[in-house]
């Protein structure tokens, strides 16, 4: 690859450096890839010179402090207590009981259970006051897994607790050694709305995203890991249990299925190739006719500018899925445009906008940009209005036509500024289930597929595919959960890659 | 003025005028095919001679018989949970959401860059993954099926912290010397946030209040994991996108444009009422990320 000095990179034109850039990152792949060898290494160096730096803490603070920060160690918070924070002590100490008798009551047993996911499953047991057989339940794998995963949770942020605990017993005897006053409850209530304000700001939302977000996240991971599925429920038919990578093998593997079906990786490499071009087409031919639409209306001497605005946004507000439910249908095989066109004698058949692989295609990247136009048209004025007019002027002195001013000043502007946004909604779009689910539903069906999990259809993202792997006749979890990590694989890769190569990323300080 | 100037500047005029008739024209189209839909939707939803999708537009026979269809439907039951859904996630979500952009764009903290690299890497999975387990952990709880309501509000508005994006790029445009003098002043951090950063926000709060309300009358893919076929449960989108499966649709198609017509024509309302505040948001905050 061709090195070039800081002057000649300036001198490269815009195209050439964006080239060079991406040649640039692409070549340092293997090297970052080395360094990420050579760093474990380091890392691991690091982690356990930190760790033995923190037990060689831990344990002065045990050899210097006194009786009361000693029994600290045992009772969490009770140096804080005996030293007049009764608020931080009573914390700690709610803490400790918690998870101390957490522990003992369930906790145990979801941790001794994790490593097979439940012993005995469902059986069916002879009941001789009714005379009949009925169904006992035992272990819930579900639960295991998911309480398991919690009870890991709560176990790091006890022992981060203990830490923050023996940490402060230290800060307390330094504090008496230098003869300072310690903090009051009241000092700490204040620091709640002042210097900790965003402690309590965040602890909510925080709160929220760890059960709701972090979890499920982290359960469905380790579900590609399982055999979980319908059949395997986990309590009320089979347990489900640990199977190592077979999932991916099975998700990933070249051999076809039966009845001379196609491969799990060739369905798989087929939908990601298409939803890679969905994301494509639905991202730039939004942007550019909206910003389209946007240099017409602002363009001088047009009139009435509010009005068409206002008919452009109002179909923003109308809930996508009436306008989407809608819209399908009035395409379908006896819908308002089929049954219109027959009527006036301009075809004979229905046209098949829904049934033929390429008009489906078609179909739905022309809806979208229905749908999307009227909020790009309003990013795009907004950034249109900040270009700052003397530019323009400067360029019609210069003799320059419209399409130079556009590709000479809009463009770049509107790239440079934008460029963020590109991405969010070139990876917004590759999830946009809506628009595909409410018009299409992935119809038509791919017959070569059809050994796949999940009926796959011509116009499926990966993310549909996933929702009907899901609510499936056979509800293969395990593989929707790996087409899950497959689809973040993707989104990271695509993020990374153009994160390196995108001209505007900016130093988040340099707004404000 | 000379002559060929003249000449030359008559000919731009005419050049403009030509370019914007052009574009008036582009312009009028573009409004047909952005509205005739909607228009279609209204005209057939008080077409009474047949249910189905036929293919003409005006209808022979006009009448509310589908809104009366509507009435006697479980379209009210849907409706109600639809709205108090939408009035929740708007109140919750909105405090949520200024909790976290506010803390993210104000203070430095140690955890705040891995935060905010953890919460963008956590976007990146498709949330869609995390239904099957929300779905088992809300059914647990009985909050699934006719109780569907609290429990989607629960997942809608616990989760929300992630979408602070917006509200934090508004944040950032207010000047923190405003902060720094109302400090050196005395004044705690709470008092900054509500005394001078909250009358400062109201565009951004009408905003976030908006969208919030405006979100759920679209939720269709966890809303229909939750009722799981139980009518009491659904919201709008699932149950209307039920009269359009394949043995439905021919007895409720005009039924379904009546529906879209009464559930899209407040929240229209609404939102050209609020549109100020609505485009200032999307311009100024969506751009930035």
């Amino acid at each position: 690859m061709k090195q070039y000095s800081d002057l000649e990179f300036l001198r490269l034109s815009k195209w050439q450096r964006f080239c060079h850039k991406l040649i640039a990152f692409f070549c340092a792949i293997p090297r970052a890839i080395a360094n990420f060898f050579k760093n474990i290494g380091k890392t691991v160096v690091k982690f356990f010179r930190k760790a033995g730096a923190e037990f060689k803490d831990i344990g002065q603070t045990f050899t210097q402090g006194d009786w009361r920060t000693k029994t600290s160690f045992l009772v969490m918070g009770f140096g804080n207590l005996t030293h007049g924070q009764i608020l931080r002590g009573i914390m700690f100490l709610l803490f400790e009981v918690v998870f101390i008798v957490y522990m003992i009551t369930t906790g145990g047993y979801w941790m001794s259970m994790l490593p097979s996911l439940g012993k005995q499953g469902p059986t069916t047991e002879y009941d001789p006051i009714y005379d009949s057989y009925t169904t006992v339940y035992h272990d819930n794998s579900f639960k295991i897994l998911l309480y398991g995963v919690l009870t890991i949770f709560f176990i790091i942020a006890f022992i981060y607790t203990w830490r923050t605990n023996v940490k402060q017993c230290k800060t307390i005897d330094q504090i008496i050694k230098r003869g300072g006053k310690l903090k009051s409850d009241k000092d700490d209530l204040r620091s709640m709305v002042d210097e900790q304000f965003y402690k309590t700001l965040l602890a909510l939302p925080l709160t929220g995203i760890l059960v709701f977000t972090v979890l499920p996240i982290v359960f469905m991971i380790l579900v590609a890991f399982t055999n979980y599925d319908g059949a395997h429920n986990g309590y009320a038919n089979n347990l489900f249990t640990w199977v190592g990578l077979d999932n991916f093998n099975t998700m990933l593997s070249w051999q076809g299925g039966a009845g001379g079906t196609q491969s799990y990786a060739a369905t798989f490499g087929e939908i990601l190739a298409w939803t890679l071009m969905w994301a494509f087409l639905a991202t730039f031919t939004n942007y550019f006719l909206g910003m389209f639409v946007a240099m017409m209306i602002n363009k001088k001497g047009i009139h009435l500018k509010k009005v068409w605005r206002t008919i452009l946004v109002m179909t923003i507000a109308i809930p996508q899925f009436i306008s989407l439910l809608y819209v399908s249908k009035m395409f379908a095989r006896n819908g308002l445009i089929n049954l219109a066109l027959l009527d006036l004698g301009w075809i004979k058949e229905p046209l098949p906008f829904w049934e033929d692989a390429t008009w489906a295609r078609v179909s739905v990247v022309l809806i979208n940009i229905w749908i999307g136009i009227p909020h790009l048209m309003l990013i795009a004025t907004g950034i249109l209005m900040n270009i700052p007019a003397d530019l323009y002027e400067s360029a019609r002195i210069d003799g320059a036509n419209a399409w130079q001013q556009y590709s000479k000043i809009t463009l770049p502007y509107m790239l440079f500024i934008t460029g963020p946004y590109l991405l969010t909604s070139f990876t917004g779009n590759m999830n946009n289930f809506n628009v595909i689910y409410l018009l299409t539903g992935g119809a038509p069906t791919n017959v070569a597929a059809s050994g796949a999990a999940g009926s796959v259809g011509h116009t499926d993202l990966l993310i549909t595919w996933l929702f009907k792997i899901t609510t499936g006749a056979e509800s293969q979890y395990y593989l929707a959960s790996v087409v899950g990590i497959l689809v973040f694989v993707v989104v990271a890769l695509i993020s990374l890659v153009v994160y390196n190569v995108l001209p505007s990323i900016k130093n988040e300080e340099d707004f404000q | 003025m000379n002559n060929t100037t003249e000449k030359r500047h008559m000919g731009l005029k005419a050049l403009n005028r030509a370019s914007n008739t052009a574009i008036y024209i582009l312009l009028i189209l573009i409004s047909v095919i952005w509205l005739i839909p909607f228009v279609f939707i209204v005209l057939q939803s008080f077409r009474v001679e047949s249910t189905y999708q036929v293919g003409y537009v005006i209808p022979h026979q006009w009448g509310l018989q589908n809104y009366i269809n509507l009435w006697n439907s479980d379209f009210k039951r849907w409706y109600l949970n639809t709205f108090i859904i939408a009035l929740a996630a708007a109140v919750l979500t909105t405090v949520i959401q200024l909790c976290m952009s506010y803390t993210l764009s104000r203070f430095r903290f140690k955890m705040r860059g891995p935060l905010m690299r953890f919460m963008l890497i956590l976007g990146m999975f498709p949330g869609m993954l995390t239904m099957i387990i929300l779905y088992r952990v809300l059914s647990d709880i009985g909050l699934t099926q006719a109780n569907a309501v609290p429990g989607l509000i629960l997942v809608s508005v616990a989760s929300s912290g992630m979408g602070y994006y917006v509200s934090k790029g508004f944040f950032d445009t207010i000047p923190k010397s405003l902060d720094e003098a109302a400090r050196v002043d005395g004044a705690t951090r709470l008092q900054v946030l509500y005394k001078i950063i909250l009358p400062l926000a109201k565009p951004i709060v009408i905003y976030t209040i908006l969208t919030a309300f405006m979100g759920p009358w679209g939720d269709y893919v966890f809303a229909r994991y939750v009722a799981m076929g139980t009518s009491a449960g659904y919201n709008v989108a699932v149950g209307m996108y039920s009269w359009l499966s394949a043995d439905q649709i021919a007895n409720w198609y005009t039924t379904f444009c009546a529906g879209g017509v009464i559930v899209a024509v407040p929240v229209t309302i609404l939102f050209l009422c609020l549109q100020k505040y609505y485009v200032e948001g999307v311009t100024g905050g969506a751009v930035k990320g």
